[in-house]
């Protein structure tokens, strides 16, 4: 059974590779489903449901969604774009890979996990983690609506053409 | 529902580690080796995506749900972070006919 998690963990990198390498914008954002969908997986795997059904729902549903709609829009669908130059494209390769060797040296020695909580295999389930949100979190749950407000004003003050009079 | 979470126990916390960082690099080097906005945009989401898969593996292994509605609450950020960063996406294409990120060094001055 945990042979699924490294199913799924080998779908994530390559898809994750391919998003970075893909030449057209269309593909990497089909490879990016493709991650959004595997990580589900493994929300699903440690027992975390109410987060699978939001990610697929708010990620692979509304944000891919909107990327696509911009990228048909836009017409950005090009096949040769331009590269950046040889030496920043070594060097961005050189710096996530020195970024990754840092994250692993701070946790060579590995983590004791002491748990919190005894036991309990409904802590993922809504009921579980909307108690903790509507109880523990509540201010912070409402503050993040007008956070969606102002954002939404945002976006269509930022989309709105411009007068001539500017 | 108890198996599986017995079973997942299996997997070590440090594989669950391992794979949230290696996601991190990708997206740190793809912002870094792209020049198309869209994609460093999607880039970002990566990296959101691998914090809150590690966090969600820590909030399971230590039996405490705080961990998943803080993962709640950056999804919630992400979305909005990406509608307004597509809307200023939008307006550049419209104002330089680019998407390219070179084309944004005036905001320097």
């Amino acid at each position: 059974m945990q042979y699924l998690f490294y199913f799924f963990a080998a779908i994530s990198i390559i898809s994750a590779l391919m998003v970075v390498s893909a030449r057209s914008p269309i593909n990497s954002v089909i490879a990016l489903i493709v991650c959004f969908l595997s990580i589900a997986g493994h929300y699903i795997l440690l027992n975390a449901q109410f987060l699978a059904m939001v990610h697929i729902i708010v990620y692979t549903g509304a944000i891919m969604v909107l990327f696509l709609y911009v990228i048909m829009m836009l017409n950005l669908n090009q096949r040769t774009e331009p590269q950046k130059k040889l030496l920043t494209r070594i060097s961005a390769v050189v710096a996530g890979g020195v970024f990754l060797i840092t994250l692993l040296g701070a946790t060579r020695q590995g983590l004791q996990i002491a748990a919190a909580n005894p036991e309990d295999a409904s802590i993922g389930l809504v009921s579980q983690v909307g108690m903790a949100l509507f109880k523990d979190y509540l201010l912070p749950f409402e503050v993040s609506s007008v956070l969606f407000l102002s954002a939404m004003v945002g976006a269509m003050m930022l989309g709105l053409k411009e007068k001539a009079t500017t | 529902m108890e198996s599986l979470t017995s079973v997942i126990r299996q997997v070590p916390i440090e594989h669950y580690l391992f794979l949230s960082f290696v996601l991190f690099s990708i997206g740190l080097a793809g912002v870094l080796f792209r020049r198309n906005t869209i994609i460093i945009l999607m880039c970002l989401e990566l990296m959101f995506n691998s914090v809150n898969l590690l966090l969600t593996a820590f909030s399971a292994y230590h039996n405490d749900p705080g961990g998943q509605v803080f993962v709640f609450f950056i999804m919630l950020v992400a979305a909005a972070e990406v509608t307004v960063g597509l809307a200023i996406l939008v307006m550049m294409k419209r104002n330089v006919d680019s998407v390219d990120i070179n084309q944004l060094n005036r905001l320097k001055w």
